[in-house]
């Protein structure tokens, strides 16, 4: 789950960690109210969505009077915020953080994930903060820091503060270096936090370290235990499929094709959308219906699935294990006819009973085309999708 | 011969009374035919009581000692299923199969960490189990969909495992041993500790390896492969058209910050001398093309 930078900083600042005065506004007048409580002369609107690279996209402006808070907050609320992380058609910005500006002497950078190989949380840091991380590993790896914390004695002192001097941190504010790196471990750590990411982290010229930027996501596992992170969840930054999914514990992703895909399994079901490209089509989603392929879920994803105008077809992909397949067939008969399905049905059932299954689907009246495994269900679905 | 359980493994169930827990028990227990395989149940809240004639222990080191148990099979809910790894570590098992999904990862690093310099191996979790055919299950798979042979199956996923063995058993090829190792970022054994598994078992003759986007765990065991396996490896990489930032189901499935990705997988294999398929429908033939005449 992913949280708003103005979110994340009220955890920060939970945590002691040193953010800017900053206050959220929804409105240009809560915009401007938030402005005449920071201190000035000098101001940052900032666009709150959940994407990255808002800067570049232009929803970061500095404002160097009250009225120029107005007119930026007027601009940005409500634009359609276009980065390399929305995809073509951006993010509407419902939201903003004023902020006091920040006098900068140097940018850097700290972010924090679950390293899988050494099965450890690792703090990645850099003297070039303010840039695209992804572009410093690529090309100067040398330049990240990397720092591996065991979780029984987590960050330690010597490893904060040699990170902290790694990165250009001068020795008089490695205090307050330490205190950064420590809490936002903390942070990462009490909270089920699956990424932590400060960029930029700043030295001020007065020698202050300040967190700039704030960037939580959350392990959708661990939420049960954190009922405050939960209330922060903004919808609106959602894909209304996706949410309606989750409602009925369907595992779904909305993609760009025009074939539905529903299947048992996260693995056969990224299997089964690649099978789709290999014979030349694009599938529209991804979608694990988990366990158990009940009428009931298969006639919820039917129904998420067709409000896709670009719909086309729709790949059902079962493997029955240890649910018979005349159970997901009777589940499928009885979805096509709540949902009175228009569009092409290829279903390729696998298990138990799949003869069984088959007759069903056969004798339902319903025009389902049956495929007997993955490369000639994904095929038939490709020839329906093109009209053939 | 097979790899991690045989006829003669018995098992322990952690979480024997709760549904989950008591319906694969009982699949399990049919599929081995007889056999006194599931000896234990464990919860400490109905110790003394059992379940259809198995008896339950208060924990899991009693129900060790009292049936000489070396396996545990975990179907308890993800919020104390790390815990119920730590106590079947401590009690000294050798290998703990977790079948539960959506454990912590914060609690996994715990549990992980822990388990530095213990014997027991951790199988999952989020993970179908482990299967030696017509010998023993522990585990949520279709046990009939499984026959008994010589090709080692190693993968990430559940369906897709079931997927790869179907195939495999339509074309006449049995199994030594299924191991689905789970699709979670922190787990235990990985692909590699189980290809080097079925490399030392005279009952495999070739390896079927299943991985998905995300993580290089499947990059680590085809390096190994390349300098040290015996016996043919032919591989598939779910995941190709997923698309970055995106975890696709699995908490482990996520390309990120362009790593992990499907392509980069399949071109390590092939570099390394894994024969791969692009089409999943074609596992088991790709398999069968590898196999000495």
């Amino acid at each position: 789950m992913k949280i708003h930078e103005y979110q994340g900083k009220e955890i920060f600042r939970r945590y002691g960690l040193a953010v800017p005065r900053g206050i959220p506004a929804f409105s240009v007048d809560d915009a401007v109210r938030a402005a005449k409580a920071l201190p000035g002369p000098v101001y940052v609107v900032k666009a709150q969505i959940h994407a990255g690279g808002r800067g570049k996209g232009g929803g970061v402006k500095l404002a160097r009077s009250i009225d120029e808070v107005r007119t930026l907050a007027g601009q940005i609320l409500g634009m359609q915020l276009k980065t390399h992380q929305t995809g073509p058609h951006g993010q509407k910005v419902r939201r903003l953080l004023v902020e006091e500006g920040a006098d900068i002497a140097k940018e850097l950078y700290v972010g924090m994930v679950v390293d899988r190989v050494t099965q450890r949380v690792v703090l990645m840091a850099s003297s070039e903060g303010g840039m695209d991380i992804e572009e410093v590993a690529a090309h100067t790896p040398e330049k990240i820091h990397k720092v591996f914390v065991d979780p029984k004695a987590g960050l330690t002192d010597a490893q904060a503060d040699e990170t902290a001097r790694r990165i250009g941190i001068p020795d008089a504010s490695v205090p307050q270096g330490r205190t950064m790196l420590q809490g936002l471990y903390r942070v990462f750590d009490e909270t089920d936090a699956s990424l932590a990411e400060i960029n930029p982290l700043i030295l001020t010229k007065d020698g202050r370290v300040v967190a700039l930027d704030a960037k939580l996501n959350f392990d959708g596992n661990a939420l049960f235990r954190h009922p405050d992170i939960v209330e922060m969840r903004d919808l609106d930054e959602e894909d209304p499929a996706e949410i309606e999914a989750s409602k009925f514990d369907l595992s779904y992703i909305s993609l760009d094709g025009d074939i539905g895909c529903l299947v048992n399994g996260a693995g056969l079901a990224m299997a089964t959308m690649d099978t789709i490209k290999l014979y030349g089509g694009e599938p529209a989603n991804f979608l694990d219906v988990g366990g158990g392929a009940t009428a009931e879920k298969v006639t919820e994803a039917f129904k998420i699935m067709l409000r896709n105008p670009k719909l086309k077809a729709i790949l059902v992909n079962i493997f029955g294990g240890i649910m018979k397949c005349d159970t997901i067939a009777e589940g499928v008969v009885a979805a096509s006819k709540a949902v009175s399905l228009k569009v092409p049905l290829i279903v390729r059932m696998k298990g138990t009973n799949e003869e069984l299954g088959r007759k069903i689907l056969a004798e339902s009246g319903l025009p389902i085309i049956s495929a007997s495994n993955m490369a000639e269900a994904a095929e038939k679905a490709v020839a329906a999708a093109k009209g053939r | 011969m097979a790899i991690l359980i045989d006829k003669s493994t018995k098992v322990i169930t952690q979480g024997i009374t709760g549904k989950t827990g008591q319906f694969h028990t009982r699949m399990c227990r049919d599929y081995a035919n007889g056999r006194a395989c599931f000896v234990a149940g464990v919860n400490p809240k109905k110790a003394g009581e059992d379940f259809e004639g198995i008896p339950i222990y208060a924990t899991v080191r009693e129900a060790k000692e009292a049936t000489g148990a070396t396996v545990s099979v975990i179907y308890v809910p993800p919020p104390f299923a790390a815990s119920a790894i730590d106590e079947a570590v401590d009690a000294g098992v050798d290998l703990v199969v977790c079948i539960t999904e959506g454990i912590p990862v914060r609690d996994m690093i715990r549990t992980r960490d822990r388990m530095h310099g213990k014997k027991t191996r951790l199988l999952g979790p989020n993970c179908p189990g482990v299967i030696t055919p017509d010998e023993l299950k522990i585990g949520i798979m279709p046990g009939h969909i499984h026959r008994k042979g010589r090709i080692g199956v190693v993968s990430r996923s559940g369906t897709l495992t079931y997927e790869a063995v179907g195939q495999l058993t339509e074309l006449g090829l049995g199994q030594s041993s299924a191991v689905g190792i789970g699709g979670d970022p922190v787990n235990g054994l990985k692909h590699l500790d189980v290809l080097k598994m079925f490399n030392d078992d005279p009952g495999t003759d070739a390896v079927i390896m299943i991985g998905e986007i995300g993580g290089n765990d499947e990059e680590t065991a085809a390096e190994w492969a390349k300098a040290h396996m015996k016996k043919p490896v032919v591989g598939f990489i779910a995941g190709v058209t997923a698309p970055p930032g995106k975890r696709m189901g699995h908490a482990g499935a996520i390309v990120s910050g362009g790593k992990g990705t499907a392509q980069e997988k399949l071109a390590v294999m092939e570099a390394c001398g894994i024969k791969v398929t692009r089409n999943p429908a074609e596992m088991g033939k790709l398999l069968k093309s590898v196999l000495k005449a």
